[in-house]
Order: structure tokens, then C-alpha cells, then sequence
């Protein structure tokens, strides 16, 4: 049973990493307008595609 | 009848047409134009009538010119490397996705535009742009031609910090979710039968492992609640941080002593919960509306730079940097920024900012002029007299800046209901503690510290944020804007109410016009109208729209006199509009009662139109709701209408008329030392002295957006029949308050009796904090929500 710490070690990294992803979600400014994505990510940008590689890049 | 494609206005009986579609007026269709010129009329598919209208078209000369300025340029630009410059400018009209999707696509509309980025809920975009294709003055240019008027400002500072604020309280909020998720996890044995039984190495580990997740715990995310405590303390004041600080250092110590003395496993999940929750509701609390400013200073409604006239040559300057004695060149639709001496040409200056009156008023050379004004007509000169922070209206600021003295000593309930709680805790856990210490000390500090962890005061601190924070949701929703939940405590002890009334009580733009005289012929009103329709002064536009519509006809040596009246030939027919001095040659003795235009038609005097304030639908219902509280009334006006207004407020309401700024100020001030909670309810930037000094300043705004000065809470005018009813809401949210209270004292009671006897096992404490925390945030928000409905909001 004892084997649950070393898991328990993993799983907290893995954990650790997720939370790292969120303060940095924060700090970049992800959660600063939660209005405009949810509207952006519907406009076909059909005649634009230069835009859609630049918004593509963004996002990665 | 049709709606206009553009802003969905009602196009009236001459709608513009244009490629088969109505326009309400010319710039709607100009937009249009512009739009599906560059293919971007899928603007019109994604809303209906997304556009914004102007009033006044004011694109073209010089308007911009300043922002040619390299030394405004560098202020307002974020960031320039001589090539590539980026831009944030704030434009309060964004309203929809198609807003958005249009300044995403700026880059269609010029090619030197690389890339624009809204931000919706601070309603600003970025612009990133070639310094060498579009310049800084072309692009605000640009932004206006498509009706996005960008209010340029340099105050963002305080925007800025509110971000950053906001994104800290997001991190303390992830990280405490993170440990309370965690530690729950490694607690989990606890809560199950036999979980005694765990083996010494794994719970052993689970405790460390717990006590270094709750280290952040404690440290960053409750770093708020110690500053607060620590801040009050040194006031000698007990606010409710204290019990929270006291309760977590409680729980911290006790299960950090468990953990190392292999005791136990602590509370470690508790404290991450509750700090998880109170995190949450401190959030929720502080959302308020970033677009919208509330401490606006005079610096925000007047321009950045003027024309200033040196040595024949005209110069931009920014506000700050003139001089008493400087010359400076105001044009049509342009703010006069200082008072001042007119020393050319004829100033019509339309002071609606400062008192709300929109009926311009006719200066000559050599008139002062008080700062706050609008020019309308051909430009003018001007000798500075003061300097800007020195002029009568911007004073109003400079001089009372003691509010925030004031702010400071406001006793909110739960600061109140915190400091006895926090002594009669101390008390009880104290007392308890002694008890025990004579039969067992270590019992004894057992129970004194379960005390403290039990009756940490979570639900108390939970309370107002979610109940006050709901209300002020539903005011929103409602076009009552509140600056922050503590304006609804105040809001519930507000005894008195203080009116000012061009603006507030009237609208401005609005008159109830009659006509007195022999009654005209269908001729005469067409010749009137057609006279009339040709200038732009609100008192000549608003008797050509009450006049019949009939066709217009071609109009002779048409003149206008500022500020007398205006002259025109109709069909051979003499048509004089103006002034009773301009018709008659004699001087009005009824100066100001109401507004009156008389009429001339081939030189005889055929009667005058009768212009009456129009009074805000709603405002005896208001009065009627409001009539336990004292009203008073203050205006700048003189007393022509004390007797109209006599019938609308009860006997014992107190008129005052004649008011100065200072006046007002000084008589919300007496009021206030005379113990009473006063709430004033103003508009202009002459209230905006009454507005910083009331405990509650209310704005009443067309567009809340922009003109509404320093104040505690925005109300949109068309609500403005409602606001007895924002009271009535506000006292029954502070009984939701008082009932969410009695539910934690009962969990309190029911810990403290477990606690007193030295019972209180990790089962029941981790039952009973996170319970009582979930019910009285689930009771606030429900009762509030179930409130809401039954008013109708």
C-alpha cells in the first residue's frame, strides 16, 4: 500500500502542473475579457486567411 | 414609418434613402456608405441595427489636430518603436458583436492598420499600426467616421491597477482551489470508518504533504485578510478580518501542531475550503463594472490640448501648461477648458455639462466666461484668466478632497456585528480555556484554540458579499449602476434626498411648447418652419419639430443674430424668430421664466411660443415613495417655477433657488452636520461638488458612459421613475443580510457547545464550517434572486 506516496508524489506534479497553466492563463490576460472569445470564435474569417494563420499562432 | 438600417432609430417622415434602405440621417447612411464600400456590411447581418448615432457631425478641421502633438502622441500611445506603434483607446459605444467583429476588421478599412483587439468588458481596443501609413490623428479620425468615438483621456491609470487587482484575487482564488482539492484528497481516510487504522508512514506523509500545500495557503492567498486585520488594529478598530485572521492562524497552528505531533491530520482541508469560499466571495463582491468610472475629476470631461494663439501662430497645448494671460482659439462644438475673457468674435456657449440647461447662452466680447462650456457657431478667442485647476467649476475637486477622511470612519454592519463577536469569542474561549486548565492544560489549549477554529467567522464574511453582490447585479440589470456593495448598506440608512433639478427633474432636451397669440395660419407655420429649420439652436429645432410638417420652402436672406433670434424671407414674407428684445426692441421683464420665442411676419408681431420645462415621467411616483424622507430641492435656476414645482413635492420640502455650486456643496454639508444621511441626485458638473460631499451621490445619465461626474451610483434617466423602489430593494437586502446572520449564529452555537466541552472531533469541524458557509451563501444568493422577481426587477 505503501506504493499510494510515490503515486500520491506523482500525481501532485501533475497537479502542480495544471495550476502553473492556470497562473499563467491569469498573468497573460486570458481572463481579463470574458465577453469577446466567446464571440470571436464565430466569425469565419473566409476572405482573410493571413488573419486566421496570425489568431492560429496566438492561441498555440 | 421605417427603422433606420444603421441605429435602428425611427427615420421620421423624410427617411434618407440610400441603395433601397432607410437611414434615419445623413451620418447613419454616410457610415453605411463607407461600409459596404469596403465590403464590411456584414455588419449589418450578425445584430440588427448595430450602429451608433452622433448627434452633431464634427469629424472635419481641425477637432484631432492635436493629437499631432509629439508630446500628446508619446503620452497616449502604450508602446512605439518609430515603426510600429500600438494604441489603447477607450470607446465607451462598443455595445455588440457586431462592434466587435467591426474594430477586429479595422485593418480592412486601412491598410495601415496591422491589427486591432477589442477588450469588451473594459470597452477598449488596441490598435498595432504602421507610424509611417496611418497616423495617430487619422485613426482617432477614422474611429469617428464609423460613429466609435474614442474618449481620450489619460487617466488609465486607475484602470490598470483595478486589472491587475483583479487578476491577483483570479491567482489567490486558483491557488487555494488547487490546495482545498488536494488536501481533501489526503484527508479523505479521515471521514471513513477505520481510517485510524491507516499505517503510520502514509499518514505520517499525508499530513506533510497537506501542511506544505496549506504553506501558500496562508501565506499569499489569506495575505488580504492579515493586512486588513493589522490596518484596523493600528485604527484601534475591530472590522471583520480580525475574527477571519485570528480563525486561520487558529486553525493553522492547532493542525500544524497535530501534523508534526503525529496527533492527527489536522484541519488543513478546512482551512484551504473556507479560504476558497471567502476568496470567491471578496471576488464576486469587487465585480463591478470596469467601463464604467466613478470618479471621474474634472480632467476627464475637459479636452487635452487647446489651440493656443501665440504671435499670430496657432499651437497646441496641454491643458496643464496654460497660463493666466495666455490667448486661446475655441471652435464650434469645442470645450472652453478655463474661465475666461471673450475677446473675439460671438460666443453661443451651450452650458448643458455644467447645469444641465441646454439653451445656449449668448456672450459678447468682453464677457467672462466660466469653463465648462460648449462653443456653438463660429470660433472665438479667449484670454485665459485662470488656470485650469483655479476655475470656479474645477475647484469644486481641489476643495474637498476631506471626503475620503469621512469614508474611513462609516461603521458597516458586519463590521459592527464583527466587533462583539470577536470579544465575546475571545471571551468565551478564554473563560473555557481557564475552566479546563485546572483540571488539564493540555485540554485546555485544545479548546481554546477549537474555539477559535469553530467560530472563525466565515459565514459573517461570506454574507454581505453574496447578498449585497447579487443586489447590485440586479440594479445593473435594472440601469442603477453601483460603484461598490457598501453604497447599498448606505443606501438603507439614507434619510434624506436632495434634488437638483434642471436635468435631474426636467429633462433637457424635452419642452412642452404652446403656442399664445392669434392662431397661425397653415401658411404662417409653414414659413416658421421653414425658417427655423435652418439653424441649429435647440429652441429653433424644437419649434420646427412641433410645428406640422409641411414642405420646406426655399429660404431668402437668412440671418441668424446670436443669441437674439434668427431672419429669413419666405414666399416674400418677412419671418422673424427670436427673442422678445429682437422682435419687439423691448427688454423682457419676464427674463427667464420660461423660455419664450416670439414671432414677427412682415414686422408685426403675431404672438410667441411658450417653451415649458418637461418634468421626468415618474417623478411623483418617486416623490410619493420617497415622502418619509426630508426633500429638498437645489437649483441654480431663479424661482419662476416654484409654484410648478410646489405641486409636485410635499408642503414641507424645502426650495431652494439661485444656488452656486457652492452653495450646493456647502448645503449638502449642513445637512450632513446637522446628523442627517444625505443622498443627492444630480446631473451636471456643478452638482459635482454635493455629489463627492453626500454620503450617497446618485448621477442621473442619458449616456452613462460618458458625462456623468464623481458619485457613488449611475442611474440611467429612462429609470428615474424607479428609484424609490432601488431603496425599498436595498432594506429588504439588509434583512436578507440580518437572516443570513441568524443562520451562522445558530451553527456557531451548535460548534461552541461541541467546542466548550472538548468534543470537537475533525469529523465535526469539517462538517460544520464548510455547511454553515454553503447555506448562507445559497440562502443570500436564492433570497435575493426570489426578491428580485416578486419586485419586478
Amino acid at each position: 500500500m505503501s506504493v499510494i506516496v510515490i503515486l500520491i508524489g506523482f500525481s501532485l506534479v501533475v497537479a502542480l502542473g495544471f495550476l502553473w497553466a492556470f497562473l499563467w492563463a491569469v498573468k497573460s490576460g486570458q481572463y481579463d475579457d470574458d465577453v469577446s472569445p466567446s464571440i470571436r470564435i464565430l466569425y469565419d474569417n473566409e476572405n482573410d486567411k493571413s488573419k486566421q494563420s496570425i489568431t492560429n499562432q496566438k492561441n498555440v | 414609418m421605417a427603422d433606420c438600417i444603421h441605429c435602428g432609430q425611427d427615420c421620421g417622415k423624410n427617411p434618407i434613402i440610400w441603395n433601397d434602405k432607410p437611414f434615419c440621417c445623413n451620418g447613419c447612411s454616410m457610415v453605411y456608405q463607407i461600409l459596404a464600400d469596403k465590403q464590411l456590411d456584414r455588419y449589418y447581418e450578425m445584430m440588427p441595427t448595430p450602429g451608433i448615432r452622433i448627434e452633431q457631425e464634427n469629424t472635419s478641421g481641425t477637432r484631432y489636430a492635436y493629437l499631432d502633438s509629439e508630446e500628446i502622441k508619446l503620452k497616449l500611445l502604450d508602446f512605439s518603436d518609430g515603426g510600429i506603434a500600438r494604441l489603447n483607446l477607450f470607446i465607451p459605444a462598443i455595445h455588440c458583436s457586431s462592434c466587435i467583429w467591426l474594430l477586429e476588421n479595422l485593418n480592412s478599412l486601412h491598410k495601415g492598420i496591422m491589427h486591432s483587439h477589442v477588450n469588451f468588458v473594459r470597452k477598449e481596443v488596441s490598435i498595432t499600426f504602421r507610424e509611417s501609413d496611418i497616423s495617430l490623428r487619422q485613426i482617432v479620425e477614422l474611429l469617428h467616421t464609423i460613429h466609435y468615438i474614442p474618449d481620450i483621456s489619460y487617466n488609465k491609470t486607475s484602470k490598470d491597477t483595478h486589472q491587475k487587482a483583479n487578476r491577483l484575487m483570479i491567482m489567490k482564488i486558483g491557488v487555494a482551489g488547487f490546495a482545498f482539492g488536494n488536501i481533501m484528497l489526503l484527508s479523505f481516510p479521515d471521514y471513513l470508518p477505520g481510517g485510524e487504522a491507516i499505517d503510520k508512514l502514509m499518514a505520517g506523509t499525508f499530513g506533510i504533504v497537506s501542511f506544505i500545500l496549506a504553506l501558500p495557503v496562508v501565506t499569499f492567498c489569506s495575505s488580504d485578510f492579515f493586512l486588513s486585520a493589522f490596518k484596523s488594529l493600528r485604527k484601534k478598530i475591530i472590522n471583520i478580518d480580525l475574527p477571519l485572521s485570528i480563525g486561520i492562524l487558529a486553525l493553522f497552528l492547532e493542525s500544524s501542531y497535530e501534523i508534526f505531533s503525529g496527533s492527527g491530520t489536522g484541519y488543513m482541508d478546512s482551512l484551504a475550503g473556507l479560504l476558497f469560499f471567502m476568496l470567491i466571495g471578496r471576488w464576486y463582491q469587487s465585480r463591478t463594472y470596469q467601463s464604467l468610472s466613478f470618479d471621474r475629476d474634472y480632467r476627464s470631461y475637459f479636452p487635452i490640448a487647446v489651440t493656443r494663439l501665440l504671435d499670430g501662430k496657432e499651437e497646441f497645448v496641454q491643458l496643464k501648461d496654460l497660463k493666466t494671460g495666455d490667448h486661446i482659439l475655441v471652435r464650434n462644438g469645442e470645450l472652453i477648458p478655463v474661465d475666461s475673457v471673450l475677446t473675439e468674435g460671438e460666443g453661443n456657449i451651450d452650458y448643458s455639462f455644467v447645469t444641465g440647461e441646454s439653451i445656449p447662452v449668448a456672450k459678447k466680447t468682453g464677457d467672462f466666461v466660466f469653463a465648462g462650456g460648449k462653443q456653438s457657431g463660429a470660433a472665438i478667442k479667449l484670454r485665459v484668466e485662470k488656470e485650469v485647476a483655479q476655475s470656479y467649476l474645477t475647484q469644486l475637486w481641489n476643495e474637498d478632497k476631506l471626503g475620503d477622511a469621512g469614508e474611513m470612519q462609516m461603521q458597516t454592519i458586519v463590521n459592527k456585528v464583527s466587533h462583539y463577536f470577536t470579544i465575546i469569542i475571545l471571551a468565551i474561549a478564554s473563560g473555557a480555556g481557564i475552566y479546563w486548565a485546572f483540571s488539564d492544560i493540555g485540554k485546555a489549549v485544545y479548546v481554546f484554540s477549537s474555539i477559535l477554529i469553530v467560530a472563525c467567522p466565515c459565514a459573517l464574511a461570506l454574507t454581505i458579499p453574496f447578498t449585497f453582490g447579487n443586489v447590485m447585479r440586479v440594479f445593473g440589470r435594472n440601469g442603477f449602476y453601483i460603484k461598490n456593495t457598501e453604497v447599498i448598506e448606505k443606501l438603507t440608512h439614507a434619510d434624506t434626498v436632495v434634488f437638483d433639478k434642471t436635468g435631474t427633474l426636467t429633462h433637457s432636451r424635452s419642452m412642452n411648447i404652446s403656442w399664445e397669440g392669434n392662431e397661425l395660419t397653415t401658411h404662417e407655420q409653414q414659413w416658421i418652419r421653414s425658417v427655423a429649420r435652418n439653424s441649429t439652436h435647440p429652441l429653433s429645432v424644437m419649434v420646427s419639430e412641433w410645428l406640422p410638417s409641411s414642405t420646406l420652402l426655399t429660404v431668402l436672406k437668412y440671418k441668424e443674430f446670436s443669441g437674439l433670434g434668427i431672419f429669413g424671407e419666405v414666399d416674400g414674407h418677412k419671418v422673424m424668430l427670436g427673442s422678445k428684445k429682437f422682435i419687439s426692441g423691448k427688454d423682457s421683464s419676464e427674463e427667464g421664466k420660461i423660455s419664450m420665442v416670439y414671432i414677427s411676419i412682415d414686422n408685426k408681431l403675431r404672438g410667441c411660443f411658450n417653451l415649458e420645462n418637461h418634468y421626468r415621467e415618474g417623478l411623483q411616483q418617486v416623490l410619493n415613495g420617497l415622502k418619509n424622507m426630508n426633500q429638498h430641492l437645489l437649483t441654480g435656476d431663479n424661482n419662476s417655477e416654484e409654484s410648478n414645482l410646489k405641486s409636485y413635492f410635499p408642503s414641507t420640502t424645502q426650495l431652494h433657488f439661485n444656488q452656486s455650486p457652492v452653495d450646493k456643496l456647502e448645503y449638502i454639508n449642513t445637512l450632513k452636520n446637522n446628523g442627517n444621511n444625505v443622498i443627492m441626485i444630480g446631473d451636471g458638473l456643478n452638482d459635482a461638488g454635493a455629489l463627492l460631499k453626500a454620503d450617497i451621490g446618485i448621477t442621473i445619465a442619458d449616456d452613462i458612459y460618458h458625462f456623468s461626474p464623481a458619485c457613488d451610483a449611475i442611474l440611467q434617466s429612462s429609470k428615474f421613475g424607479r428609484l424609490q423602489e432601488y431603496l425599498l430593494f436595498s432594506k429588504s437586502a439588509l434583512k436578507i443580510v440580518y437572516l443570513s446572520y441568524l443562520i451562522s449564529f445558530l451553527y456557531n452555537i451548535v460548534g461552541l457547545t461541541f467546542a466548550i466541552q472538548g468534543l470537537l472531533s475533525p469529523v465535526v469541524a469539517a462538517i460544520l464550517m464548510p455547511l454553515s458557509s454553503i447555506s448562507v451563501v445559497t440562502f443570500a444568493s436564492l433570497s435575493v434572486s426570489i426578491l428580485s422577481k416578486a419586485r419586478k426587477f
